[in-house]
């Protein structure tokens, strides 16, 4: 009880409520703004949050972060596009029931789905806190290692179907890291014997060159489309009355964003991945999923905002950042002399609490905003693309130029736009990079400090956490295996499937078809010679 | 359906292009490895794990390595005439990083506010909107982002060497807002 008074003191400044105000009601908007989306508006907002209080700074992130999914459901259900890429799946059930007039519908469901995987996983993760409190401090530099090592097998290996060029990107990310001054020997590495290279690249400028300035480049060089909006009819309450038919659905999706959120370098896409084929699975009528199934909605609005909260368990507790935008928040940690990890969950307890009390409020903010505001939010939907990319562009110079007012920063926030822009047009994932970048930093570190004290390799997993993480990484790496050999036997199967007896004889009737229109091409064409020679007069 | 199709048809990604990035990026790539020894230091007495070394080894290696395998797993890897269009994009947008490479010279010079004012209709006008409208929502844009990062936030821009010009209390007012 202590605790939370404590807590709740933390959060009783004007600034922290300000800060709660524009986070929720900027990352809805940002949402519902196709193109843009919360690691960009985080990105650019970044160096500007170094300037306040840690929990300002951090309030106003995590605002973004948590309400995005919200506003992000608006275009997905209204216009079939994403407003951020875990909304995906909403266009799935959320556009059949647009198109068959129950938008209101739709959106009141994503919105209530949302709430309660919000809420459920901030309740969970309060509950959860004590018992983190206990387990955190049994990680050491190994186990901190190990599990910053997980993280990365997790990214690479999530990225199915592209996993050698995620492991590479993944390695571009740890190299860069690497760059400038070795902080114990104080060697250059990789310097070139340039002085802009001596301090490293910076983590923040790598963030706003491969998030905020590749897509503003994206969309400049994208083209305006038309958009049709539905006129919203009917209230905006009837969702709340529909997620309570599902309580099912809803409680296991929410337990699956819980969980992933949890888990270093998995995240939304697996959490509503394994929501919605839950729901598919166990539904009366899964013939209707992707045709406006209601439980198709709510299980994965529920599951991605689940995450959020869960998220930033490995980020306080560890200190390890699970996806790109926690990788961004821990530079607000680092540059206020806050270190995340299990130091922060035994001495600042209250400050945890804190952030997850402020996410509970944001999401009832949220909630109220949008029920009384949607009418106006999705006038944003029509805001022309190449419009918003100058405007992200403008705003990316803020973000690059505040940091040190360094023009080569500006010239490697550029390089990486282009870089970044390229990978969004050959559709190959920007995350490994910045993952590979502070998970690298992590890794340097803690190795160096938990070699210290190892004779054999054994001692480096002779404790009971380190040897779980280590038969945690054996497992997941045998279970990709697995999958690998399981998909080049499905990809010979499909090989051979199309080679029957049928599709060969169908074929052959094709080929021989081709062969006779030819040939008779062939004499029509000399017989119409023979009638009618071309005449050979100068004219 | 020829095999190549079934898996061009699994490739999780655009085909197009593929070839040409995995192909600069490789070279890239063992460029910089060959450069370990050059770039890095060996210190004796000193963990193998610990050397300066290591990390930048692991990353290149990941890179080298991941980056050959994706090019043996592509499902085509042969150039086609794709590939240049495809390259001939990603060149059209060195443009739009010279806008921005303009716009960061010239802040110092100009100051910021006058320099989004400038920047962002001029790059809106260039991107084909004429409507006076849209020009206009381009103008308040910007004076809307100069108050709110370079007034509200106090965020570090330096004051343009324009600003010098303005008398006393005026020019300590814009360096300090705008």
């Amino acid at each position: 009880m202590d605790l939370l008074l404590s807590a709740i003191d933390v959060l009783m400044r004007w600034d922290v409520l300000l800060a709660l105000t524009v986070g929720s009601v900027g990352g809805v908007l940002i949402g519902a703004i196709p193109g843009v989306g919360p690691a960009v508006a985080i990105a650019i907002l970044l160096p500007a949050t170094f300037s306040m209080d840690p929990i300002v700074g951090l309030t106003v992130l995590l605002g973004i972060y948590g309400s995005s999914m919200y506003g992000g459901a608006i275009p997905a259900i209204l216009i079939n596009t994403p407003g951020t890429a875990v909304n995906a799946l909403t266009t799935y059930d959320g556009y059949p029931m647009t198109a068959r007039g129950e938008a209101r519908r739709a959106l009141s469901l994503a919105y209530s789905a949302s709430f309660f995987g919000g809420i459920l996983s901030i309740i969970c993760l309060i509950l959860f806190a004590p018992v983190l409190a206990k387990v955190a401090p049994l990680f050491g530099s190994r186990e901190i290692f190990l599990a910053a090592l997980l993280g990365i097998i997790l990214v690479i290996i999530v990225h199915r179907g592209q996993t050698l060029i995620a492991a590479a990107l993944v390695g571009f990310g740890i190299f860069i890291n690497t760059i400038g001054l070795e902080p114990v020997k104080y060697s250059k590495r990789y310097t070139f014997d340039q002085a802009f290279l001596s301090s490293g690249i910076n983590l923040i400028v790598v963030v706003l060159g491969l998030f905020a300035i590749s897509q503003a480049f994206y969309l400049l060089q994208s083209d305006d489309e038309k958009i049709r909006l539905t006129k919203l009819r009917g209230g905006l309450f009837q969702g709340l009355r529909e997620l309570f038919r599902h309580p099912r659905v809803a409680t296991v999706s929410g337990g699956f964003g819980v969980l992933m959120g949890m888990i270093p370098g998995v995240g939304e896409f697996t959490a509503q991945f394994l929501g919605y084929s839950y729901a598919q699975r166990t539904s009366k009528r899964p013939e209707d999923f992707g045709r406006g199934s209601s439980e198709g909605l709510i299980a994965s609005e529920t599951a991605n905002n689940a995450v959020p909260a869960a998220a930033m368990v490995p980020l306080l507790a560890l200190g390890i950042p699970g996806e790109a935008l926690t990788a961004m928040m821990l530079s607000v940690f680092y540059v206020h002399n806050v270190v995340p990890g299990p130091q922060l969950f035994q001495n600042q307890m209250d400050f945890v609490v804190a952030l997850y009390i402020a996410l509970l409020i944001l999401n009832v903010m949220v909630l109220i905003f949008l029920l009384f505001a949607t009418n106006s939010i999705i006038k944003l939907i029509k805001i022309p693309n190449r419009f918003l990319g100058a405007c992200i562009l403008a705003l990316s110079f803020v973000g690059v130029y505040s940091l040190r007012n360094s023009m080569s920063d500006c010239v490697i926030a550029a390089a990486f736009g282009v870089f970044g822009f390229i990978l969004k047009r050959l559709e190959l994932p920007v995350i490994p990079i910045i993952l590979g970048m502070v998970l690298g930093n992590i890794m340097e570190v803690k190795l160096r400090a938990g070699m210290a004290r190892v004779k054999t390799p054994f001692d480096f997993i002779d404790r009971p956490v380190a040897m779980i993480l280590f038969l945690m990484i054996i497992a997941v790496l045998i279970l990709h295996f697995h999958r690998v050999l399981k998909d080049r036997k499905e990809l010979k199967e499909a090989k051979w499937s199309n080679k029957h007896a049928s599709t060969s004889f169908g074929k052959f009737l094709s080929n021989r078809k081709d062969y006779l229109s030819t040939e008779r091409g062939k004499a029509v064409r000399a017989k119409r010679l023979t009638s009618f020679p071309p005449s050979t007069d100068k004219r | 359906m020829s095999d190549k199709k079934v898996e061009e048809q699994r490739f999780p990604a655009p085909l197009r292009g593929q070839l040409l990035f995995a192909g600069v990026f490789l070279i890239l790539s063992v460029v910089l490895l060959s450069q370990l020894g050059e770039q890095t230091k060996w210190v004796n007495k000193t963990n193998f794990a610990a050397q300066p070394r290591f990390w930048p080894m692991i990353g290149l290696i990941l890179m080298v390595g991941g980056t050959a395998l994706h090019i043996w797993k592509l499902p085509r890897r042969r150039f086609y005439a794709a590939d240049w269009i495809e390259a001939r994009k990603w060149l059209f947008v060195v443009e739009y990083a010279l806008w921005f490479f303009a716009y960061v010279v010239v802040v110092p010079i100009i100051g910021y506010l006058f320099a989004t004012i400038l920047f962002m209709p001029s790059l809106v006008y260039r991107m084909g909107y004429r409507k006076k409208s849209i020009l206009m929502w381009s103008v308040v844009f910007g004076i809307g982002t100069v108050v709110l990062f370079k007034s509200l936030l106090s965020v570090k821009i330096p004051g343009g060497l324009i600003y010098e010009y303005l008398p006393g209390a005026l020019r300590s007012f814009f360096i300090l807002n705008f």
